[in-house]
């Protein structure tokens, strides 16, 4: 029997899985993926909010900004990119002023630091390829940026290190309380904990319903996204957001952490949990919003579009207690934005719930840094030099428009959960990520991951079981 | 290390501009190629039709380029293989890494952009729908079924009726997967004619032109995709969706070059092709730098890449030698009514061969339609043309006397007029009602 189970491998479960880690919990992570960061956490904004937006005294409120505060340090400690950029909140309207001035207002109670309004000329001055049409702005210059994998990655990763077990491709499919703990009945079999933390994004109410009588609903949320190539990637320096209008609640444009141009999200409310495809209208809405703070958004550079699905609770809050009714079972539901910039301070949080409940001593050897995998397109001459020497694996670019190397990709594979899939290599490298999308480096990256992992080339996948990459030889079945 | 001649890629490009380079005296050339052979992209073009203008006989795609790799081989030029260029700065300093030697720093007296080009991807297209495996670009399948002996799938589709998509059409279908349609966005076709006829015709499959795909359906692998009719602005139409069942959507849908490195230092592009601004002696803004094939603008035939690499090889090697004349008063070429681009875009009639061969696309098809050229205002040429279409390139050439008779002249330009006009010295014979239709689409 474990101690505690966690069922998600997003950001909020690597986030939990890495506080209890520090404690000697015999804890286990649990995803119906085959890595993590395959939900939600895969596909969002990637942004650090300051934690103005969210009504105070709430948990959003409380989350958001304890996890922006946290972030720079953490970010250090796991090696994983976080920028800083500031963001702007545009108001188009001098009608909207005092729904601005509100907004200012909930962030000092929320008490975000450094927050005012700017003027036109201000805003202007700092984002010169802003609309003239904006009135004023908010400015918050914690607003940050952060990217969604490696953070991920990084906090899933070094709770690995420190002793939590991971099993992917592994759906929980009931779970039944009995004495002393749960049942849990999955896809490769039954699985007994003492305690359940449910963060399973927008498959958080399926598993509370399964051990409570009062029902919630999670509600998928879909966002679509367009990603613009790197030569654009500084058409604006901070994150660009709108202030709701008549016309609905506005779209952000921001540079990633890595220097492309990203914009999104749309917003509608969905039935279906796996609805993760684009459409042309919803497509269209994006361009149509952004041009609103961007008119000329260098549409014509971008490189992808994806949908990420918001894990909606209609109370919009965060749901983090244990349940009523369910000792043990504790529910991290309704993580929504700002739950990328909550996920450290949820993971703190959680672990003072779980010890509240079930005490347990502190590890000796507990790891709190974590190295990532050396970054061959950003290292100098001379640092490059020096990888080269350990290894000239990393003098081999198999990415060319990312410049990742064959080193990179081998670490990539052989690191503590170490990628299996393509996209897995992909989250954690960026091979693959760049301008024509993984044409070139894909047959390579396929092959250095049969190489390594003994496989034949026809195993591997895109992202598990099912998303084969080829279908065989040629002549196959004439 | 020290090179008076470095040329990026060792593709058709490459090869051939480094055996003109050589032949025209220059020692110390060095090939500086990514991938583990030199070749490029023929090695995976293994259907025929290569060479039938350079050596008159039908070849493959990696016998064509195995004649230049002989000929790199005889006259010792030195390559290095599994090399990557990282960066080329304004002083022609090409920093670059490989497993053997580890990060090195080149500098090059005269450079020779030869990067080729990549296709446009399904994010570029935006392309609306899931993303399950299953979504190849038309060249990354052609290298699996090829270099590979692989299907990249079974039931295919095919989006883009570039040529690469065609090719891959006849070559999949060969190897035992079902091809079941090629959709086309455009009302005509992007690839050659000879490969509608033997690689769609010829094993009945249809090609839909004015279709594009509005949806992907497969959450892991691909089950199918949505055409839609698109009207004349190119948007689909409600109610003409066809669903088709497949386990792999092929995207043919344009090439673009490659010039992440050329910008980095310094190199001025032209907004239509996504190449360099070249001169006569297709040397771009930065002195010393040339640029051909693919890299320079997108090319239906090797073997006009091959041409025109000689002719960077030649100029590069005169730059090194001192021969090349400085850059004089450079009369602007331009493409008007339907004429998109032109290559070069401006010559320099003290620097300029006897014969100068200027090509350009078409932004549209043109039957029965004239070539126009004019000196000034004046037209000096117009010529029949039966069929001119996007998928083909074409050209015209200037003589070098002829434009020293005519002096000091503002600007070379090129039209397509739909009916025979007058040849003058007026000026004032310009037909104006032509089909113009630049689509911009090509980037």
């Amino acid at each position: 029997m474990f101690d505690i189970v966690i069922i998600g491998a997003g950001v909020t479960g690597s986030a939990i899985a890495r506080e209890l880690s520090r404690y000697q919990y015999d804890t286990l992570v649990l995803d119906r993926n085959s890595d993590v960061c395959e939900g939600t956490s895969k596909a969002n904004s990637g942004i650090v909010h300051a934690g103005f937006d969210s009504e105070p005294g709430s948990m959003m409120a409380k989350m958001n900004v304890r996890g922006n505060a946290m972030m720079e340090q953490l970010s250090r400690d796991l090696d994983f990119p976080f920028k800083r950029n500031g963001s702007l909140v545009l108001c188009f309207d001098a009608q909207d002023m005092d729904k601005l001035e509100k907004l200012l207002e909930k962030g000092k109670k929320n008490g975000v630091p450094g927050i005012r309004i700017l003027s036109k000329e201000e805003i202007r001055e700092l984002e010169p390829n802003v609309t003239k049409d904006v009135a004023a702005a908010l400015y918050a210059p914690t607003g940050g940026i952060v990217c969604p994998f490696g953070l991920t990655i990084a906090m899933a990763e070094n709770a690995c290190e420190n002793g939590v077990k991971f099993r992917f491709d592994t759906e929980v499919l009931n779970i039944v309380h009995k004495e002393g703990g749960y049942l849990l009945e999955t896809s490769k079999g039954l699985v007994e904990s003492k305690l359940v933390i449910n963060a399973a994004g927008v498959y958080a109410d399926k598993f509370h319903n399964m051990v409570s009588d009062e029902k919630i609903r999670i509600i998928p949320r879909k966002g679509e996204y367009c990603l613009m190539d790197k030569k654009v990637g500084d058409y604006v320096t901070s994150t660009i957001f709108q202030l709701p209008t008549i016309y609905g609640k506005g779209v952000l444009i921001t540079p990633t952490v890595h220097g492309n141009l990203l914009t999104g999200p749309t917003a509608v409310d969905i039935e279906d949990k796996e609805n993760t495809q684009t459409t042309q209208e919803g497509l269209e809405d994006l361009l149509k919003r952004a041009a609103l703070s961007v008119p000329q958004m260098p549409v014509r550079q971008i490189i992808t579009s994806f949908t990420g699905l918001r894990a909606h609770w209609t109370g919009h809050e965060f749901i983090i207690k244990e349940v009523e009714g369910a000792p043990g079972f504790i529910d991290v539901a309704g993580i929504e934005s700002p739950g990328l910039s909550s996920s450290p301070a949820i993971g703190e949080y959680v672990a003072q719930l779980v010890q509240g409940i079930y005490p347990m001593g502190k590890k000796e050897d507990f790891v709190a840094v974590r190295k990532g995998i050396p970054n061959v397109a950003e290292a100098s001459f001379e640092e490059r030099q020096e990888l080269i020497k350990k290894n000239p694996a990393y003098a081999n670019v198999v990415c060319r428009c990312e410049v990742v190397t064959e080193g990179e990709i081998m670490d990539a594979i052989h690191r503590p959960l170490g990628a299996t899939t393509l996209d897995g290599i992909k989250r954690r490298t960026r091979a693959g990520m760049g301008r024509c999308q993984s044409g070139f480096c894909a047959p390579k990256t396929v092959e250095i991951l049969a190489r390594e992992l003994g496989k034949d080339i026809s195993e591997i996948t895109k992202s598990g079981e099912g998303s084969n990459y080829l279908t065989g030889y040629n002549k196959e079945g004439m | 290390m020290k090179t008076e001649i470095a040329i990026i890629g060792g593709g058709p490009a490459g090869l051939a501009a480094a055996v003109a380079a050589r032949k025209a005296g220059v020692e110390d050339i060095l090939i500086i190629e990514r991938d583990n052979e030199l070749g490029g992209i023929l090695n995976q073009c293994i259907h025929n039709g290569f060479g039938l203008h350079t050596f008159k006989e039908e070849l493959t795609g990696p016998e064509y380029a195995q004649r230049y790799i002989r000929e790199v081989e005889e006259l010792q030029i030195p390559y290095m293989l599994h090399t990557i260029v990282v960066d080329i700065g304004e002083d022609k300093v090409i920093t670059v890494m490989n497993k053997e030697r580890g990060m090195f720093r080149i500098e090059a007296k005269a450079v020779i952009l030869a990067m080729g080009c990549r296709e446009r991807s399904r994010g570029a297209l935006n392309i609306p729908g899931f993303r399950p495996a299953g979504i190849y670009s038309a060249g990354t399948a052609q290298r699996y079924v090829n270099m590979e002996g692989r299907m990249p799938g079974r039931k295919v589709v095919i989006l883009g009726s570039g040529d690469i998509g065609l090719i891959m059409a006849r070559r999949m279908t060969l190897e035992g997967a079902q091809v079941q349609v090629v959709a086309e966005l455009m009302p005509y076709s992007g690839g050659l004619k000879r490969n509608i006829v033997q690689c769609l015709d010829d094993y009945n499959i249809p090609l839909k032109l004015s279709h594009t795909v509005i949806d992907i359906k497969g959450k892991k692998r691909v089950e199918g995709v949505t055409l839609a009719r698109v009207d004349e602005n190119r948007r689909p139409i409600p109610g003409t969706e066809e669903y088709y069942e497949c386990d792999t959507l092929l995207l043919s849908c344009g090439l673009i070059p490659e010039n992440e490195l050329s910008s980095q230092m310094g190199v001025a592009l032209n907004p239509v092709t996504s190449g360099p601004v070249v001169n006569e002696s297709l040397e771009t803004n930065v002195e010393g730098v040339f640029a051909c094939g693919n890299v320079l603008h997108v090319h239906d035939l090797v073997d006009y890449v091959s041409g025109e690499a000689k002719m960077a090889g030649e100029n590069a090697a005169a730059y090194v030698k001192g021969q090349l004349p400085k850059a004089g008063r450079e009369i602007p070429l331009k493409g008007e009514n339907g004429v998109r681009y032109t290559v070069p875009c401006m010559v320099d009639t003290e620097r300029m061969a006897e014969k100068q061969i200027v090509r350009f696309r078409v932004g549209d098809v043109y039957k029965d339609s004239y070539l126009g050229v004019y000196y000034n205002d004046r037209c000096i040429s117009r010529a029949k043309k039966k069929v001119m279409a996007p998928g083909e390139m074409e050209q015209i050439t200037l003589l070098k006397s002829k434009l020293q008779e005519a002096g000091d002249l503002e600007s070379i330009t090129i039209r397509i007029e739909p009916e025979e006009g007058k040849v003058s010295g007026s000026g004032a014979e310009v037909e104006k009602k032509g089909a113009e239709k630049a689509s911009g689409e090509q980037e």
